[in-house]
């Protein structure tokens, strides 16, 4: 589904990612763990096409298209979500507003029909309720006062209500106490766990993938991935750190 | 006024002063006079450009609410001279949106000449390419006019570095027991939420047109026509991305 080859990206003119090499096939799910500043986020940012982020070498192939050759709307239709670790606050637009204009623009295109008022309604309301927000909130501008946690359940139910086939997400077990935690894992379950969708969780600590449980783990130091395994990686991880992988 | 103005003029120092010259003489202002208790409204679409002058007067607790969409030809300004008599109110929602090498403005005084009057104004500029938008607004105080509320809100979003913005609120107090709030800004757009909702499927237009509609929003609150102009707004919006 994508598949990651020898990518070099910078920021601000400084590298970040270093030949990054990644192929992650529909049905698994990923996750790549690694120190402060390694290029995790860059590696999310990257892939949905954030301006600034500078592809100087590699490539990126997304269920048989150049991903690096679209706008981050195209890649959005395309069926790639990123999950933000710092959802955006968006005063004045409403939740359901922004959500529907988005899903229809994605559907227009995918040259399929916008989907009404009334059956959008019924999409939102039925992934609100999976995650414990009530449609009061998804009425309420975008993240504007919603607490951390709030925020990364938004994230769920925008992915919910998309229903993208890939799902980058960058850190969102961040900020969350331990029932919050749980839901937004069953909710990457729920939504993503299909034989045709796919997702590479971007995070630090060992305690998502107890509730989301990873096909493979990735270290990624420096830009670029280190080493690879199982889920028992994210244990040893854990346990011993990552201060032996630089070697 | 007779002379044809100068830049010395503080309310036509950012004025577009060739399109003023072929415009002069001006005719007389449009005179409103709302009288005691009653109230008034107005929606005015500025969208063929010249000068548009309204002297209001409100009468002992007397209303009026005026919107305004200021948004088309090379110059469009919209000059609004107010007096608030005992207990009156008035307010102002108003809008501009311009592009190419547009000069937008709005110039208003609002005389508070007695007590227990209140004025709210709210002003909000979109502007791209080599656009001019200007807010003057004056709040005088007469001596005397004690428990006076008034509030000015001014901000302006630049979708381009070409483009300007002047934002001035102005008080002139002579009593002192009254409240005059005032607050301005000047930014861009959050590219942050740009991408984010880009991220989300919507094209980088409608992005910038949806954080837009946002921004203006709040102006044409209790409008009459309040659907109607937001439909234009949003028309005019949408021709900027």
């Amino acid at each position: 589904m994508l598949s990651i080859s020898n990518l070099h990206a910078t920021v601000a003119d400084k590298p970040i990612l270093k030949g990054l090499s990644l192929t992650i096939n529909a049905g698994e799910i990923h996750a790549i763990m690694g120190p402060n500043g390694a290029g995790k986020s860059t590696l999310g940012y990257t892939l949905a096409g954030r301006p600034g982020y500078q592809v100087t070498a590699g490539g990126a192939q997304f269920d048989g298209q150049d991903l690096l050759a679209l706008d981050a709307h195209e890649r959005a239709a395309a069926g790639l979500f990123l999950g933000f670790q710092y959802p955006v606050e968006i005063p004045g637009v409403s939740n359901v507003q922004f959500l529907r204009e988005s899903l229809n623009a994605q559907r227009k295109l995918r040259g399929e029909p916008p989907l009404s008022g009334a059956d959008f309604l019924k999409v939102a309301r039925a992934q609100a309720d999976a995650m414990g927000m009530d449609l009061d909130m998804l009425k309420r501008p975008v993240n504007v006062g919603f607490s951390g946690g709030e925020k990364k359940r938004n994230e769920m139910v925008q992915m919910g209500i998309l229903n993208p086939k890939l799902a980058l997400l960058d850190e969102t077990d961040s900020g969350l106490d331990i029932d919050a935690l749980r839901i937004v894992g069953e909710g990457i379950n729920r939504i993503m766990r299909k034989p045709d969708k796919a997702v590479l969780l971007i995070t630090h600590y060992q305690r998502l993938l107890d509730y989301v449980q990873p096909d493979f783990v990735h270290v990624l130091a420096d830009g670029k991935i280190v080493r690879s395994g199982g889920p028992e990686l994210a244990l040893e991880l854990e346990r011993d750190g990552y201060k032996d992988l630089a070697a | 006024m007779t002379a044809l103005p100068t830049r010395r003029d503080e309310a036509w120092r950012y004025a577009d002063l060739e399109a003023v010259a072929r415009l002069w003489p001006l005719p007389a202002p449009e005179r409103i006079l709302v009288p005691a208790g009653e109230s008034f409204a107005r929606a005015i679409v500025q969208d063929k450009g010249g000068i548009h002058q309204i002297d209001l007067v409100l009468e002992a607790g007397a209303e009026a609410a005026i919107h305004v969409l200021n948004c088309s030809g090379d110059y469009g300004r919209i000059e609004l001279n107010v007096t608030l008599h005992e207990g009156a109110d008035f307010t102002l929602g108003a809008a501009q949106i311009g592009g190419d090498a547009q000069t937008l403005e709005i110039i208003t005084t609002v005389t508070h000449a007695e007590p227990k009057a209140t004025s709210r104004q709210m002003v909000r500029s979109v502007l791209a390419g080599q656009a001019t938008g200007t807010y003057l607004g004056k709040v005088a105080v007469a001596h005397g006019a004690q428990q006076t509320d008034s509030e000015q809100s001014v901000k302006a979003m630049l979708l381009d570095r070409t483009a300007t913005a002047n934002a001035k609120p102005e008080l002139e107090i002579f009593a002192d027991d009254v409240k005059c709030a005032h607050g301005c800004a000047i930014g861009e757009l959050d590219p942050m939420a740009l991408f984010y909702l880009q991220s989300r499927g919507l094209t980088p237009a409608d992005a910038q047109t949806l954080l837009l509609q946002a921004f203006i929003a709040e102006v044409f609150e209790g409008a009459m026509d309040q659907e109607a102009l937001q439909a234009r707004a949003l028309a005019q919006l949408g021709a900027l991305a």
